[in-house]
């Protein structure tokens, strides 16, 4: 399922026919219109993704990689950013970032935790090189450095509306010339004062997608070639 | 369907670019109160809580434990939860019942409690109980100090005329967040340019801030995050404890801080275990209290698009805000993060907390163009100064801050940046040019001004923490470039973290370095009549705005 339009689609659908079902509405609202309700349920997905089989994400030993962790509904049960990227196309940036500086992309699925910051530290963990990146999949972005504390980082990227898929070319960029020890340019930050009141329960609606999709117990797992 | 104009007229309207959604108890999206709200309830044994909203001590998670032996008064218990919520309402409102009433009464309330009695209230009864219950006999204000450049003398220019234009701490934050020790100590020289004897900090990681303040480059800390649900604070590597613990280092140097929390975070997070905004926002609240903070910044603060999208969501607010009151604590009362699309819905929501008064009616207004506010926009912003100040004088308000005239500006804009300039230049760190500071001066925003050499600039932040540079350095290095008036505020600045008195609950400093707390200060309304009235000095400066018709031009 995707989120955003669709998600708010199904919300209502899921309501209208709640409500139908049970006949519990108050009666019309006064535009005679129904309002979208979720009262009631406990998941946005009834589903939760198994990643039992797939393997355990290893730490890597090529002083070259860059690992990339991405979340846990990543390309699974979200499909699009907050801005409405295809997370696919996401990906592809990110990696060629990091390839066209000669460095090494490695992707993993982080289902310990949801929080950006500790995606990326634990990616940057993971990463042969120490620096490693952590995507939300509604497109939030954190650059790390497996020594730094979690709620510090080396670039950080937080309003995700207004990503475009030339700043993931240069997030992939930036991680890799990290890497080589270079002088580097932050990533230019963008700011949009209206974002908060537009997306921010969009937000926390992809937040609570992926959050019912972890899965402490498996960790973190090889998400390509999957 | 064919369409109404005045449909889509009404549908084009920058209130419906805002984010709504309706109550979701489950998920936390639920103002005042949630079906899974605990019922109100309290045990003693032997002096010690055993029984909390409902929950047995085995039952506790670590913030029931928290709040039972920190936050509330263990003697008072009893007698307090006997007084029904409504009677507790009541008082809150009534002329004829003090502040320090109110205060020993709810001292010994569960957070449970607390929501009920909150639910009683309708906005304007929580304004009422605001004005009665706020600290400090005069309201202030603070300032958000960003640029989308991170650049420090822009930061420091900001700054100096925020302060002359009358706020009373001026906090700053980074794009890139290894700018801290530069953004830190231009913040500090900018403010006391401005006007000596305002406060200053550096939002940045938990360590990060810490070792600034220390070093005396921030002069009071805000970001203590807290967390009403276990979870939340858990992702965030903290507990209740942890919070106390950081806490105290700061105090242990002397140094002002609050805590931050505000309703939404837990929903926002996905770990809100049903439970109302208010309810959790109590236990944050309560939390702050029981760590020993004089004081928090809350009112939704960076989660206002999850609490604004809700039914109820900015009674739920100003609730939260009278709930931190209520508590004893300091009150920097949020309004500094953007929340709509529309002006006249921004406005309403500033106004709960302008009306009555608050410690700090916004933690964090825009003192730059919204573009730069690097908390991601504020609801009110640079261009709002002359709308604020017209609000303050239609309604004879004293919202903290004054008009200011454009030689004032300039004039105080120009020095903080040639004293950047010639501080950067003795301590050897990254080079300001003559036309950056020209620029700076003149600009509204970092579109007026010239690029910066990110790379020298994070090269000389890294050198000022290697070289264990500190607020005494700044100090030397401005005596040293011809600037004395601002060594000798920076140094009383220094000075104020010996003697420790602006620790004490809702502290300001006057230009003359004199504390104006909730202890020395108290807010003293019983009414009509009483407390705080806008008169004399400040109301003529209030009065004077600027484009004001001159009879004799007719």
């Amino acid at each position: 399922m995707q989120i955003s339009e669709e998600l708010i689609k199904q919300i209502t659908n899921a309501v209208v026919s709640q409500m139908s079902q049970s006949g519990r509405a108050s009666g019309p609202s006064a535009s005679g219109r129904k309002a979208p309700s979720m009262a009631g349920k406990a998941r946005i997905n009834e589903e939760k993704t198994s990643y039992k089989d797939y393997p355990r994400a290893a730490k890597g030993t090529d002083p070259k990689e860059v690992v990339i962790g991405v979340g846990a509904a990543f390309q699974k049960e979200i499909q699009r950013t907050i801005g409405g990227i295809p997370l696919d196309d996401v990906l592809r940036n990110v990696k060629a970032g990091i390839e066209e500086e000669g460095m090494i992309p490695r992707v993993v699925k982080i289902l310990d935790t949801s929080d950006v910051c500790f995606m990326a530290l634990e990616a940057a963990k993971l990463s042969g090189s120490g620096i490693g990146v952590g995507i939300q999949s509604k497109g939030t972005t954190v650059i790390h450095q497996k020594d730094l504390y979690p709620l510090s980082n080396l670039e950080l990227f937080p309003q995700a509306p207004l990503m475009t898929l030339e700043t993931y070319r240069q997030i992939g960029q930036n991680a890799a010339k990290y890497v080589k020890g270079e002088q580097v340019v932050p990533v230019p930050c963008t700011n949009d004062p209206m974002s908060r009141p537009r997306y921010q329960v969009k937000a926390a609606l992809m937040h609570i997608a992926e959050t019912e999709q972890l899965d402490p117990e498996v960790g973190a797992v090889e998400w390509e070639g999957r | 369907m064919k369409r109404s104009k005045r449909i889509e007229a009404l549908d084009a309207r920058p209130v419906n670019l805002d984010g709504y959604i309706n109550e979701w108890p489950e998920m936390g999206f639920i103002a005042m109160s949630s079906p899974y709200d605990p019922k109100p309830s309290v045990k003693v044994e032997d002096g010690r809580i055993v029984e909390l909203d409902g929950k047995t001590r085995d039952e506790f998670d670590f913030i029931d434990q928290f709040i039972a032996d920190y936050a509330i008064n263990v003697d008072r218990a009893a007698a307090s939860m006997a007084v029904p919520s409504l009677e507790i309402a009541r008082k809150i409102v009534d002329i004829h019942v003090s502040r320090k009433e109110i205060l020993d009464l709810i001292a010994g309330i569960t957070p449970a409690k607390m929501t009920e009695v909150l639910n009683q209230l309708n906005v304007v009864e929580l304004m009422m109980g605001m004005q009665k219950m706020r600290a400090r006999k005069v309201p202030g204000n603070q300032a958000h100090i960003t640029n989308l450049k991170d650049d420090p003398v822009q930061i420091a220019a900001d700054a100096a005329e925020g302060a002359l234009r009358g706020f009373s701490e001026e906090e700053t934050t980074m794009g890139v967040a290894r700018y801290a020790p530069l953004s830190s100590m231009a913040l500090l020289i900018g403010s006391q340019t401005g006007r000596p004897g305002v406060l200053t900090q550096c939002s940045a990681e938990e360590a990060t801030e810490l070792e600034l303040g220390i070093r005396g480059l921030t002069t009071y800390a805000e970001t203590l995050s807290v967390y009403g649900t276990e979870k939340v604070f858990i992702d965030g590597d903290d507990t209740p404890y942890s919070k106390a613990f950081l806490n105290s280092a700061y105090a242990s140097r002397g140094l002002k801080v609050r805590f931050s929390s505000g309703s939404g975070s837990e929903a926002l997070m996905g770990s809100s275990e049903k439970k109302s905004l208010l309810y959790l926002e109590c236990r944050c609240l309560y939390v702050t209290k029981g760590a020993g903070s004089q004081g928090t910044q809350n009112g939704s603060v960076s989660c206002i698009g999850v609490t604004g999208s809700v039914p109820a969501g900015i009674r739920e607010v100003l609730s939260e805000n009278l709930v931190a009151a209520l508590l004893g604590l300091e009150c920097a009362s949020s309004n500094d993060q953007s929340f709509s699309n529309s002006d006249m819905r921004r406005t309403a929501r500033t106004m709960l907390e302008f009306l009555p008064g608050t410690d700090f009616i916004f933690s964090g207004y825009a003192a730059e163009p919204n573009y730069d506010n690097m908390f991601a926009g504020s609801n009110f912003d640079a261009e709002d100064f002359d709308d604020y100040n017209v609000l303050q004088r239609d309604m004879q308000v004293d919202g903290g801050l004054k008009p200011v005239s454009e030689e004032d500006v300039i004039h105080v804009r120009n020095k903080a940046a040639r004293a950047v300039q010639a501080v950067f230049r003795n301590l050897n760190l990254a080079p300001v040019s003559d036309e950056q500071v020209e620029a700076v001066t003149y600009a509204h925003g970092s579109k007026d001004t010239l690029p910066r050499d990110v790379t020298a600039d994070l090269a000389a932040a890294e050198d000022v923490l290697k070289r264990g540079i500190t607020g005494v350095d700044v100090v030397r290095a401005l005596a040293e470039t011809g600037f004395e008036d601002i060594a000798s505020s920076v140094l009383n600045m220094l000075k104020q973290r010996v003697a420790g008195d602006y620790m004490q609950t809702a502290a300001i400093l006057d230009r003359d370095f004199h504390v104006l707390s909730g202890v020395n200060t108290p807010n003293d309304y019983t009414g009509p009549g009483t407390g705080y009235r806008v008169s004399g000095e400040r109301w003529e400066e209030i009065k004077n705005i600027p484009h004001i018709i001159d009879p004799q031009d007719i």
